[in-house]
């Protein structure tokens, strides 16, 4: 007789520990041929609640690190995900189907983006800073600094290099991320969280909640100690998108609206990834003996 | 001059007494100063710069500005002939207008002390520069002998100078004793005492903060004034300067109860400029240093240019150099 | 307090005249109509009154822009952005230094009719607004041929028309803030100045003209709420750039949500500004009258909240006091006037409630004896001590020249309070230790953080806010950011 395989019950991840739904529910996570894979908490507006909490937590001592330090934690995000290659493959591919080698080029995608992002951690401020010559005797300079909780609604599509392309420069800058996974596709997601909680990062700096963006967004978008969200995940549902849009401006969030469609997460990302969620601090002081 | 509230004065001043037990005492006193941003100094005094002060108030600020002149010459070249003629300005600075107020004082060198009184009797103060001015370096018992010289020889003030080297090397002590030594030194037979003005040089001592701590210094002292400048040294008076002096004496009355005056040297030329001050005076320190007992100008043209806009005031024309006396 | 123009009451001895500045040398028409492709017209909407708040008298009649209107401003908008974005820059530069070329030479008339129209002493007029306003052109009028070295990508092109609302703290100075960026990015505009004070927008206008700006560059409709909202909804604007209340940016941020439109918001602030004990007292003194009394308060970024370290508090507001004892309130011609006539009887009527209120919840008020005007509005600085975070003029944006003083006993105690707030557009730190002062501006969550020194505003340095202060900067390269398509920050 075959062996009966162990089904797993995949689990959110806040603020560094893997719970459960607040509001036990699961749901059937089936591949791209319909066949179940697996079941995923399906995460509540309380847990939206909880992991807002706990990326309010992470953010001081998150934003507060070394930029170099932050490039380091997601450079050894990288490195624990290469080492995970095949798990990453699989997920992938039993998510959206396709070939292997379509598979490994995501996996191998997504893990030099991150080596990107890793990189710029120290650099940005460098490109988007500025002194500023101002007609008096101060010294004026302006700098990047994260702009606080960043709700993230993953794309439904790129399970991995999607995901990946809209948390890690949300991050690399210092903010911290409550993360809603694609919801048809939230098994790279899941594995990504356990890259999370087995590397460098922090707990509670990003949170990465599995379930449906159209019921959690509402709760996100709402959200007063939330300070900017990325809409990609509602893309193409241009209600939704405006009424997230107009939620979010209860507290003058930084929008990142959803795009029509998905984007080729292929091409280069730009900067405006990461200086959509920084905040310009800009600092005056006299010059005088 | 009127004399300080001595009775306050002595339980205020109490307070400070270990202050001026050593250099390391008055360091520490000293450098717990609030300290001066330069750039926010200068604002305020350049804002003050913009006050605009028009017909009567301009008329009253003339005539008070020309009340707290110091009419100074000290130059080698001065004779007696020089400062009898510039003694003669000093009690009657427009001898075509008798309602024009004389200055407060004639600052000479000590020398020739004898021969502006001989003009000016007790009608206007003679001002003497000692204690080896300008620069300060001579020997303890020198400045001291020039001191009392000046006042044997009738001066009703004298100008003393610090030693800046002493100050910028963090000899707080050494100064303190010189500016109390000097002090006696203005003592008469009769018990009464020259006034006495500590000029710091503050084109030498460079900062604001050393401004504000030679200010204390100079008062926690004896100082009856703290000037500016000898003159000699740009830059003299400055406006912001004068700012963190008026602050000083308002501060330290407010914590002592004395009185000290305040007097800006050098550099004072044209009337606007005698006006700015004045606004300062009024917004800084306040009403009771708005007196000749209280604010003086060391200057020598600066008398003309009051003079004129004086006549300007009072006539509705402008006037030239040619009808005033050039002395 | 020292009384412009006030010839009693007061036993100074050196008592300042009058000193007005002549207000001959401009020339307001009993009525104006809207700034359209280039030329003044009449609007089709009604008309409202603008007054001087310092005596009430109505200043012109002024055309309220109807939907109609702004249709056809943004028309004009349009058209003129095909030409206008298609100049080489160099020539556009040109027509933006004229520009400051022509505001520096009516920089008296400017600031004259500023102040009969907005209440502000002439001298921040004259000194301040104005300066800047001129600055503020020539500094973009520089970058008009130089934005594909913005670092904003190799070839940045302008968004198209752009759709500006501006406050009435700062009539012209906004202005500048919002056009000039604008032209020099190759963006076309229709701007819509406060109900309040339109009249030196309309004088602007007249500026173009004399730069022989092409027509429909820039269009100024004067008008109220309605017409700000027609500005900002209208289909074909691209951009939109508000100054203004965060109410009404939320509004804003609503209103376009599910388009395609770029905005910028500039909205209110609850400032804190910290004094430790080791500041330079005298000019923190300073630093806290300019923070919160410089126009009337009117300012987003004022310093309306003071921390002052416990230790030295009591000193701090001993010299606090003396030093308002000394502005000097009254008629913002006088060029001895500190502090001028609030805006509008509806703002009066504001800072009025929120004091009366501050009073009420059990803070001390404070405000030097002042004699004001009978006729006009006026309010005198005041200073609330006994604030706590729970008092609503600890939280609330006043807008006025009022100031609430809190404590705080240590450097994170100050931290918390200072963020302890909705807004997060400025701060202000005062302390001689220079680490202290890095530690500090790393920690306040403000978009502009003075250290020893406040409001100050230069054309290089970005401005804008954190969290409900709103979003974007205006001012120096970051600037531009908001002018360009897919400009990246």
């Amino acid at each position: 007789m075959a062996r009966i395989d162990v089904r797993k019950t995949y689990k959110l991840y806040i603020g560094g520990a893997f719970p459960r739904s607040e509001s036990g529910h699961s749901y059937e996570v089936a591949d791209s041929k319909g066949k179940f894979v697996a079941n995923a908490a399906l995460a509540s507006r309380k847990d939206v609640r909880d992991a807002v909490v706990a990326a309010r937590k992470a953010f001081g001592p998150w934003s507060s690190r070394t930029a170099y330090n932050r490039g380091q934690v997601l450079y050894r995000i990288a490195e624990v995900m290469e080492d995970r290659r095949p798990q990453f493959e699989e997920a992938v591919r039993q998510s959206e189907g396709g070939t292997a080698a379509a598979a490994r080029a995501q996996v191998d995608a997504a893990v030099d983006r991150l080596v990107w992002y890793a990189g710029w951690a120290d650099k940005l401020a460098q490109v988007v800073g500025n002194a500023n010559p101002v007609a008096g005797p101060f010294l004026n300079h302006s700098a990047p600094e994260p702009t606080g909780v960043v709700g993230v609604l993953a794309p439904q599509d790129s399970s991995l290099l999607g995901l990946v392309s809209v948390v890690a420069p949300v991050v690399v800058t210092g903010n911290t991320a409550v993360v809603v996974s694609s919801y048809a596709r939230p098994l790279p997601a899941v594995t990504f969280a356990e890259v999370l909680a087995t590397s460098d990062v922090p707990g509670g700096v990003v949170n990465v909640l599995t379930g449906d963006a159209t019921a959690l967004g509402p709760w996100l978008a709402a959200h007063m100690d939330v300070n900017a969200i990325d809409l990609c995940g509602v893309a193409g549902s241009a209600d939704l998108a405006t009424s997230l849009e107009v939620a979010a401006a209860d507290n003058l969030k930084r929008v990142r609206r959803a795009p029509d469609a998905e984007p080729d997460w292929s091409a280069a990302p730009g900067l405006d990834t990461m200086t959509d969620f920084v905040e310009t601090k800009t600092v005056w002081h006299p010059i005088g003996i | 001059m009127p004399s300080s509230p001595t009775t306050d004065a002595a339980t205020g001043l109490a307070a400070y007494s270990e202050v001026s037990a050593s250099d390391a005492s008055l360091r520490r006193f000293l450098h717990g100063l609030p300290g001066v941003d330069q750039v926010g100094a200068e604002a305020r005094a350049a804002d003050l710069g913009t006050r605009s002060i028009k017909t009567t108030a301009k008329a009253w600020a003339l005539d008070l500005a020309i009340q707290m002149v110091d009419l100074t010459t000290l130059e080698g070249q001065d004779t007696p002939g020089k400062v009898r003629a510039l003694a003669s300005k000093a009690l009657r600075p427009d001898p075509s207008d008798p309602t024009c107020p004389s200055v407060a004082a004639v600052c000479v060198y000590g020398d020739l002390v004898g021969e502006v009184k001989a003009v000016v009797g007790s009608n206007v103060n003679v001002a003497a520069v000692a204690t080896a001015f300008p620069s300060g370096r001579a020997s303890m018992d020198v400045k001291l002998a020039d001191t009392r010289d000046a006042v044997a020889n009738g001066a009703d003030e004298i100008d003393m100078v610090i030693d800046r080297g002493a100050f910028l090397a963090g000899r707080y002590k050494q100064v303190y004793d010189e500016i109390v030594a000097t002090r006696e030194a203005c003592a008469r037979p009769d018990g009464s005492h020259a006034h006495l003005k500590v000029i710091f040089e503050t084109g030498e001592l460079q900062t604001y903060d050393n401004v504000r701590r030679a200010s204390w210094l100079a008062m926690l002292a004896g100082a009856d004034f703290i000037k500016t400048s000898t003159g000699k040294v740009q830059p003299a008076a400055t406006l912001p300067v004068t700012l963190v002096m008026l602050e000083a004496v308002r501060d330290f009355r407010e914590a002592t109860g004395v009185q000290v005056g305040v007097k800006p040297a050098g550099g004072i030329r044209t009337a606007k400029d005698a006006i700015k001050y004045l606004v300062m005076v009024n917004e800084v320190a306040g009403d009771d240093w708005l007196d000749p007992d209280w604010f003086r100008f060391g200057a020598s043209t600066l008398l003309n240019d009051l003079l004129m806009q004086r006549t300007k005031m009072t006539t509705g024309r402008y006037s030239g150099p040619d009808y005033f006396t050039l002395d | 307090m020292a009384s412009t123009g006030s010839t009693t009451g007061s036993t100074h001895a050196f008592e300042y005249a009058p000193a007005p500045e002549s207000r001959s040398i401009v020339d307001i028409k009993p009525s104006y109509g809207l700034f359209v492709d280039g030329e003044f017209v009449d609007g089709r909407g009604s008309s409202f009154k603008t007054i001087n708040p310092a005596t009430e008298e109505t200043l012109a009649e002024v055309a309220e822009a109807s939907e109609a209107d702004v249709d056809l401003a943004v028309k004009a908008a349009r058209r003129a952005f095909r030409g206008w974005s298609r100049m080489p820059g160099r020539e556009r530069a040109k027509y933006l230094f004229r520009i400051a070329r022509i505001i520096q030479e009516r920089g008296r008339e400017l600031a004259v009719l500023e102040s009969i129209d907005n209440g502000k002493p002439i001298k921040e007029s004259r000194d301040v607004d104005v300066p800047i306003v001129a600055a503020h052109f020539f500094y973009y009028a520089g970058w008009a041929d130089k934005l594909e070295y913005a670092g904003l990508g190799p070839n940045p092109q302008p968004l198209g028309v752009a759709g500006q609302v501006i406050p009435w703290n700062f009539p012209l100075l906004m202005l500048a803030w919002k056009v000039a960026p604008a032209l020099a990015c190759g963006n076309t505009v229709v701007l819509k100045p406060a109900e309040t004070t339109p009249l030196t927008a309309l004088l602007f206008a007249e500026i173009c003209q004399q730069a022989d700006l092409p027509p429909g560059v820039v269009n100024i409709v004067t008008g109220a709420g309605a017409t700000g909202q027609a500005v900002v909804t209208h289909p074909d604007v691209d951009k939109v750039a508000f100054t203004g209340s965060t109410e009404v940016g939320k509004a804003i941020a609503r209103a376009i949500a599910g388009t395609d439109k770029k905005v910028t918001l500039e909205l209110g602030g609850k400032a804190a500004n910290i004094v430790f004990d080791d500041a330079p007292i005298d000019q923190a003194v300073d630093g806290i009258v300019s923070g919160i009394f410089f126009n009337q308060g009117h300012v987003c970024c004022a310093g309306s909240r003071l921390l002052v370290q416990e230790s030295v508090a009591d000193e701090v507001l001993a010299r606090l006091k003396r030093r308002m004892g000394t502005l000097r309130v009254g008629d913002p011609l006088d060029k001895n006037t500190d502090i001028g006539a609030i805006n509008s009887r509806e703002q009066l009527d504001r800072i009025r409630e929120l004091s009366d209120v501050g009073e009420a919840e059990g803070a001390d008020r404070w405000a030097p004896a002042c004699e004001l005007p009978s006729s006009g509005f006026w309010f005198p600085p005041t200073v609330f001590t006994g604030v706590t975070q729970a008092h609503r003029i600890a939280r609330e944006e006043v807008f006025g020249p009022v100031l609430s003083v809190l404590t705080f006993r240590t450097p994170a105690e100050a931290v918390e309070k200072a963020n302890n707030t909705p807004y997060g557009l400025s701060a202000g730190v005062w302390t001689e230790k220079g680490s202290r002062i890095l530690h500090m501006a790393s920690q306040l969550r403000a978009g502009v953080v003075w250290a020893n020194t406040f409001n100050k505003f230069d054309p290089a340095s970005p401005f804008g806010g954190y969290k409900e202060s709103g979003y974007g900067r205006e001012g120096g390269r970051q600037g531009l950011a908001s002018y360009l398509k897919g400009a990246e920050a």
